[in-house]
């Protein structure tokens, strides 16, 4: 087995403004797997882009085995093993091209050493035989663009072992993953750390780290707080050091007055996945959507929406029967979506903050078509100001934000718009815990002034904490419904998993 | 403070002031060249009168490109108001008013044509645009059977056409009229996109329409609005064109195609403002047409001239898309 012991030392680079990494540290060696972990913005990805060669102007030394090496290009880091699977999966993937030759592309790139004509046969076999030593089962001639996320994962951590893999770095692998898939996820890493590979991890779900990782490392402000063995801390410890403040983690309950039925959906159904759904909620009250990921969640959430169409079924709000068939509808009836995919159907990173929370609510900042400017940014700031957006100013671009004061962006122009209805999907992903306490003290102001709250998660903890009833989704449809002071995480779990007959125990 | 200027950073200064500083440049040179006749009244005024076609229509293309589309039929469009125009006076002898309403009406359908592609069968708007540029090239050579329509022109059936082009019309194409059009034309467009919110709705749309639909924007209206503006944009200006020459020649839309794509995206980084907008075009023609125009002072022959263009053009471009990696 082959040493492999990388040490990063007084690691700093700078971006026009920040210093997004100051004398930052980090070791990893061979056989471990190496939690690297931080709120957002603590300087994670950055310290991950350094080490891959995607960043060229960083100062610092770095050794491996003793020796002082200079990463300043990809090519770089690829000759001495360190691969790198970035959480957006898509973006290093090439759809219309086959599982093997998506596998293989770096050999068919860099090791064709003056060879114009690929030998297929070959790719296919040596494909196979890196799936084979993952233990993966995928069929090698599909089309990429056909793989479920999870087997996406599958291929680029197949193409980064391809080649002579040290150091694989995973960036929040885990977070469009399903509990069963994720496991999957982890027997490979465990293998793969097991054959000498050194890992690290990053990721914001603690438990996983827990039960997954050796070694830790905790960031915080572009700086190293500690590491240490994960043997020797624990949970609650990690997320101090995280947040440099200790943190409740249980998530107060917000309770409101819960008043008349508000919102109630009759045997709704769509085209592919929602079949014959039945649901309230009261005005004042917090109901959670659980159930594993493809469960329908989204679609559900959509179809409320009109954002997806549906088949049949009634929406009825306040006591009324109202016709939703397509978001501009739904606005007008006062319902409110933050969607899961925030950066692709959230916000408009390309426009300003203020533009970004007036947009569904234009209608109130002008008169006879003309745009009352003035108003629109006072609102704004004022909006800002209130749910505490971390931005320079109100122009700033919501790309330049980070990922939970993005989403506070997007409930903010819900709050604008002045909604009654608030359908939420997935908010907390990957948002970091101080704005995830932020998202819930929201969400819980919200509920006192009366609207209502639909909250969609696979974070069942979440659910149970901040919810007054919960319906549990399975392959499209509600399989159970439950009070959420009566049900436990265990309920929950085995109604999403497709159990049907749960004995509490007393 | 002092450090804000310390940190003055060459390449954010060239993005945002690079194209009124290229023209700055050319104007400058071709003033020293031409021994200031560049820079006389006379000239000043032929370059807008000059600009004024080009930019209406490239001003239809911003609005394209504002939703996220872009509308490669402008060209075809104008060859078909400028025939249906002219033909409507010569042909049918109809007076004005029917003239330009049917000529813009078929701007219209065109533009509803486009929208309609694009949203029900999910074309992308570029090949929308450029099937609908063949097909309405075809349809206007088609309509007026591949000759100029002109006043006195010999009819299939031998007999000559008896209508005639009223003056008031042909005024619409003279100098001061045609600029004072442009001018209005590019501040209406404008005020319309900046100030108003279905301006603001274009952008959003534009920018992430996923966004804007989960926002309650209705894209489907404004991408349909703005090819509507568009065609109706690109119509105006080729009645503007049949004003001047006082004929409509089939295919002579095509020629103001790549010159108002060019100014539009020339006109994305006019002061800093990274997307398509109404001033910005009007500075990008500007550039282009004084270009040619200098060009044909200091006597470049016209068999040369695009070369020159198309370098002026790809060293503004390189301004606009040249950001400092970071």
């Amino acid at each position: 087995m082959n040493n492999f012991e990388l040490s990063m030392r007084n690691i700093t680079i700078e971006f026009p403004g920040v210093k997004a990494l100051n004398e930052a540290k980090l070791d990893v060696r061979h056989g471990e797997i190496h939690a690297l972990i931080g709120a957002n913005g603590a300087g994670k990805s950055t310290m991950m882009k350094v080490l891959s060669g995607s960043y060229t102007h960083w100062t610092g030394d770095m050794f491996l085995n003793g020796e002082h090496i200079n990463i300043r290009s990809v090519k770089d880091a690829k000759s001495l093993g360190i691969e790198t699977v970035y959480q957006e999966v898509d973006v290093a993937l090439i759809p219309y091209l086959s599982v093997a030759e998506n596998i293989m592309i770096d050999e068919m790139i860099m090791d064709m050493h003056g060879k114009h004509f690929v030998n297929w046969k070959e790719i296919s076999n040596k494909a196979k035989a890196v799936l084979k030593k993952l233990n993966v089962n995928l069929r090698v001639n599909k089309k990429v663009e056909h793989c479920t996320l999870a087997e996406k994962q599958m291929v680029l951590i197949a193409r980064s072992i391809s080649r002579n893999c040290k150091l694989l770095i995973l960036d929040e692998p885990t977070a469009p993953l399903s509990n069963k898939e994720a496991d999957e996820l982890f027997r490979i890493v465990k293998d793969l750390r097991d054959q000498g590979v050194a890992i690290v991890f990053i990721s914001h779900r603690l438990p996983e780290i827990f039960s997954l990782c050796d070694h830790i490392t905790i960031m915080r402000d572009g700086k190293h707080i500690v590491d240490m063995l994960i043997k020797d801390t624990n949970q609650k410890q990690v997320v101090e050091f995280m947040l440099g403040r200790s943190f409740e983690e249980n998530y107060p309950k917000y309770e409101a007055e819960i008043g008349d039925i508000a919102f109630e959906v009759v045997s709704l159904s769509d085209r592919k996945m929602l079949k014959d759904i039945s649901m309230h909620v009261r005005k004042g009250e917090i109901v959670g959507i659980a159930g594993l990921v493809g469960a329908g969640k989204t679609e559900l959430c959509k179809a409320l929406f009109g954002a997806e169409s549906i088949l049949s079924g009634q929406i009825k709000k306040d006591g009324q029967v109202i016709s939703i068939k397509n978001p501009t509808q739904a606005v007008r009836h006062k319902l409110a979506l933050v969607p899961e995919e925030r950066r692709k159907e959230g916000v408009l990173v390309a426009e300003s903050v203020y533009k970004n929370l007036t947009l569904p609510s234009i209608q109130q900042f002008s008169k006879y078509m003309f745009m009352l400017l003035s108003k629109e940014r006072k609102v704004a700031k004022e909006m800002i100001h209130d749910l505490g957006i971390k931005t320079p100013t109100e122009n700033q671009k919501v790309k330049n934000l980070s990922g939970g004061n993005q989403q506070k962006v997007v409930v903010g122009k819900w709050l604008i718009a002045d909604a009654d209805l608030y359908i939420f999907d997935e908010p907390t992903k990957g948002v970091d815990v101080g704005a995830k306490k932020d998202i819930f003290e929201l969400i819980g102001r919200l509920v006192n002034q009366g609207k209502s709250v639909i909250y969609a998660s696979c974070e069942n903890a979440e659910l149970l904490s901040i919810t007054d009833r919960i319906y549990v989704m399975y392959d499209g449809r509600i399989v159970q419904e439950v009070k959420t002071k009566d049900a436990s995480e265990d309920e929950i779990l085995y109604y999403s998993a497709g159990g049907n007959n749960y004995e509490r125990q007393i | 403070m002092k450090d804000r200027f310390k940190k003055f950073n060459f390449f954010e200064f060239l993005y945002n002031y690079g194209t009124v500083f290229t023209i700055f440049i050319m104007f400058g040179f071709f003033a020293v060249v031409t021994n200031g006749r560049f820079l006389q009244s006379g000239n000043l005024i032929n370059i807008l009168r000059a600009m004024s076609i080009v930019t209406i229509i490239s001003t239809g293309v911003t609005i394209s490109l504002v939703v996220g589309g872009f509308d490669l039929s402008v060209g075809s469009v104008a060859s078909m108001t400028m025939a249906i125009g002219i033909a409507m006076f010569v042909w049918y002898d109809q007076n004005i008013i029917v003239a330009i309403v049917a000529a813009l009406l078929a701007a219209v359908v065109i533009g509803l044509v486009n929208s309609f592609m694009i949203i029900k069968f999910n074309i992308p708007d570029m090949l929308t645009t450029l099937s609908a540029m063949f097909i309405f090239n075809g349809v206007s050579t088609t309509f007026s059977k591949g000759k100029i329509i002109s006043q006195n022109m010999i009819m299939s059936d031998g007999s000559t056409s008896t209508g005639l082009i009223p003056q008031v019309f042909r005024n619409f194409g003279s100098v001061p009229q045609i600029i004072i059009i442009m001018a209005a034309l590019v501040i209406v467009v404008h005020i319309f996109l900046t100030f108003t919110k279905h301006g603001r709705y274009m952008y959003v749309v534009g920018g992430n329409p996923e966004a804007a639909r989960l926002s309650g924007v209705n894209v489907h209206k404004y991408k349909t609005i703005a090819y509507i503006f568009s065609a109706m944009l690109a119509g105006i200006g080729g009645l503007l064109l049949a004003a001047r020459i006082g004929q409509a020649n089939p295919s002579a839309g095509a020629g103001y195609l790549m010159e108002s794509v060019a100014a539009a995206f020339i006109g994305f980084s006019f002061l800093g403002a990274g997307k398509p907008n109404a001033i910005g075009t009007f500075v990008g023609a500007l550039m282009m047409v004084s270009l040619s125009n200098g060009l044909v002072m200091i006597s470049v022959p016209y068999y040369s001239m695009d070369i020159i263009k198309g370098v002026v053009l790809v060293l503004a471009l390189a301004l606009t898309y040249y950001r400092k990696k970071d």
